[in-house]
């Protein structure tokens, strides 16, 4: 069977939406005559119209601020940002209305938003446009946040952000849009995957190596060379979704394998990996034989220079000096 | 398809053209030659693989960084988007700090930390180089509060894209520029797109998106982009009303790109045709217009022009191989250039703990 590349995953989801639910618009910078700036939409307007596939201008917290308020009657639109660096010109909307507009209303509102883009580092565009902000938007109640590493999560969780009835921010990556490792035999039929649930990728016995988005494939391939090189058999478990949080998943595998590296873009401090260490200390202390050690990005807003952003972001060879530490 | 001002004013005549003499012409042709060199050199190696990232070219829009710039006195300073090599080269950066950065390398402008969004130059008045699509633009508005506030007589110049006047925070400087009598002359170069968006398709109102400054009471204008002599003219009067009134203007340049909107616009040849890139290099391209200007003049020959076009094709070369056999910074380098304090080893930078990657 073909493999589907994780963008045409995310385009296939999108198409199925559009035709299951007529509320379902997609908006966004050049997401329609364009095709996506990354081609995530590509042949979306032809098929379906102005009116479910639509331009935008550059004003990020205008229409996003609009989609939430379109969202509020029951609207499902589907935002895309070209970068998620761009979500910063919207923070305000995305955080003080999406986020809280529900509590606020005590129930009475709710926001069954997605907003999707790429949120990645490594591609040597320059600090202002490799932000990785799902430690940002994790942060705060009230929203969900998703991070696929493979086509077919990609495509299942796309459909159920936006069958959800709450704000889903769905962070994708521009590395893994045409990347063959990334791709996924994808059944014919229709599937969705439940938001909120971990996946073990690879399984182990002697380190779990926990990690979502990218960051993923960064760990398979440093469990190969783990195994390989070293003959330690790693454990690589995949969040998918950052919050809600799989943590039954992430706290077996601890206790199975007692040692835990997590492997997070985003940088150090309050990191998704901050998160998930403090709950593996808590919930599994007795069953570590270690520290739980990080592999993060180096904490400084990204570099340009392309040989040393690769150094910058988690890559295998620091996942496999980082698991040696561990003694 | 970009709109062109018909208006046939013999800007040749006005007093801050009339003072150039001939080597000045000379100059601020040398000046856009320089820029459309480095950038072809530029996309040469981009192709070839040695830069990452984003290359936004400036080719076909020279004679607007050098025209404005060029009126450009000590107190005044200058900021713009993510298309600023042109701006760059205009306030007098020279080629290899700029192409060494567009390789990554540590002698770069930005010690290869920014790329080619991101070149900056405190020292020459050029705050960048900003990637975010209107970023600059309340930035621009600060420049110029910097400059009434410490009581100077300069403006800043701030430019921005057609796309750019649709973000937010645009809107919010104009206000606070009329409210507050800012010394800012907003530059807008309209190439007509916005990526791969027109203007039709991205501004309401489908006039001059200069004139939406009336609605904050500020002065604006619209002028040919690719006549240098228009350029300097319409832009002298915005400097004398931001020098001599404290007052802001919006200046809408009409201009075209040569290329796609980064060397990676897939589409660069769809949404718009061959037939109106043609038109437009053919009978617009602002080096060939000020050429003839000159010949015609009886300023320039045709052997002086060769002559320069060689020297700026040897210092696009040049400035390769500079880059070429300059190191890439160190990883260690990477956390450096983020606080002041820490690089300046100063107490403040000493106390508490900075960074958290292991
Ligand atoms: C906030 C933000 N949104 C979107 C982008 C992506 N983007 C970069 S340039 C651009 C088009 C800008 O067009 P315009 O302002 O006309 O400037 P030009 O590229 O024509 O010089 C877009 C959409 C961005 N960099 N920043
Ligand atoms: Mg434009």
């Amino acid at each position: 069977m073909p493999m589907t590349l994780y963008r045409h995953a995310i385009n296939r989801a999108l198409n199925e939406e559009l035709a299951n639910d007529e509320n379902v618009v997609i908006i966004g910078e050049e997401v329609a005559e364009y095709d996506g700036a990354y081609k995530v939409t590509e042949g979306l307007w032809k098929k379906w119209g102005d009116k479910r596939v639509v331009d935008a201008p550059i004003s990020e917290a205008g229409f996003i601020g609009m989609g939430i308020g379109a969202s509020m009657l029951g609207v499902r639109p589907v935002m895309e940002l070209m970068f998620f660096s761009f979500a910063y010109v919207a923070f305000d909307q995305l955080i003080n209305n999406a986020a809280c507009v529900r509590y606020m209303s005590g129930g009475l509102i709710n926001c069954p938003i997605v907003v999707r883009g790429p949120a990645n580092g490594g591609t040597s565009v320059g600090a202002t446009h490799s932000h990785a902000p799902e430690n940002l938007f994790a942060n705060m109640p009230g929203l969900k946040v998703v991070v696929p590493a493979t086509a077919r999560d990609a495509y299942g969780l796309m459909k159920s952000a936006i069958r959800d009835n709450d704000p889903v921010y769905f962070m994708e990556n521009t590395l893994l849009y045409g990347d063959p490792a990334a791709a996924s035999d994808l059944d014919d039929g229709e599937f969705t995957l439940p938001i909120g649930s971990a996946e073990v990728k690879r399984s182990g016995t002697d380190v779990s190596l926990i990690a979502h988005g990218r960051s993923v494939l960064v760990a398979l391939e440093a469990a190969k060379q783990l195994e390989e090189e070293k003959g330690i058999n790693a454990e690589v478990v995949d969040l998918r979704s950052i919050r809600p949080l799989d943590e039954e998943t992430i706290l077996q595998s601890v206790a199975k394998t007692h040692r835990a590296v997590l492997i997070d873009e985003t940088k150090p401090f309050c990191g998704i990996s901050s998160q998930i260490a403090t709950t593996i200390q808590q919930e599994v202390f007795d069953d570590l034989d270690a520290p739980v050690l990080r592999v993060t990005s180096i904490d400084a807003p990204a570099i340009y220079s392309p040989p040393l952003e690769k150094e910058q972001v988690p890559n295998a060879r620091r996942v496999v000096e980082k698991v040696m530490q561990l003694g | 398809m970009t709109n062109q001002p018909e208006d046939q004013s013999n800007y040749a005549q006005a007093e801050v053209n009339l003072q150039l003499d001939a080597d000045q012409k000379i100059n601020l042709m040398r000046d856009m030659i320089r820029i459309r060199r480095f950038e072809e050199a530029a996309l040469k190696y981009y192709n070839a693989g040695k830069m990452g990232g984003f290359l936004h070219l400036y080719i076909g829009q020279e004679s607007i960084a050098i025209g404005a710039v060029s009126l450009c006195g000590e107190n005044d300073h200058i900021i713009t988007a993510y298309r600023d090599h042109g701006h760059a080269l205009a306030v007098g950066m020279n080629m290899n700090e700029c192409m060494a950065e567009l390789f990554g390398k540590s002698t770069g402008c930005s010690k290869g930390k920014g790329g080619s969004m991101h070149f900056f130059a405190p020292d020459k008045n050029y705050w960048g180089g900003h990637g975010i699509v209107a970023g600059q633009t309340p930035l621009g508005l600060g420049l110029a509060y910097g400059i009434k506030y410490k009581g100077l007589n300069g403006a800043a110049l701030c430019f921005l894209g057609d796309g750019a006047v649709n973000q937010g925070t645009f809107h919010e400087s104009l206000n606070l520029a009329t409210l507050w009598d800012l010394p800012v002359i907003y530059i807008i170069e309209n190439n007509g797109y916005s990526m791969g968006t027109s203007q039709e398709r991205s501004s309401a109102f489908k006039g001059s998106l200069a004139q939406r400054g009336e609605a904050y009471g500020i002065a604006w204008e619209s002028a040919r982009g690719h006549d240098l002599y228009e350029v300097r003219a319409k832009t002298q009067k915005a400097f004398n009303r931001a020098r001599n009134e404290s007052r802001p203007t919006i200046l809408e340049l009409a201009t075209y790109r040569h290329q796609g909107h980064s060397v990676a616009d897939a589409n660069a040849k769809k949404y718009r045709t061959p037939e109106e890139i043609g038109h437009h290099k053919e009978n617009f391209d602002p080096l060939s217009l000020w050429k003839n200007q000159l010949l015609k003049e009886g300023v320039l020959s045709e052997e002086k022009h060769r002559q320069i076009d060689g020297e700026a094709k040897a210092e696009a070369k040049a400035a390769v191989e500079f880059a070429e056999q300059s190191p890439y910074p160190e990883i260690s380098e990477i956390t450096e250039d983020v606080y002041f304090e820490v690089d300046q080893g100063s107490t403040a930078g000493k106390t508490g703990r900075h960074f958290f990657h292991d």
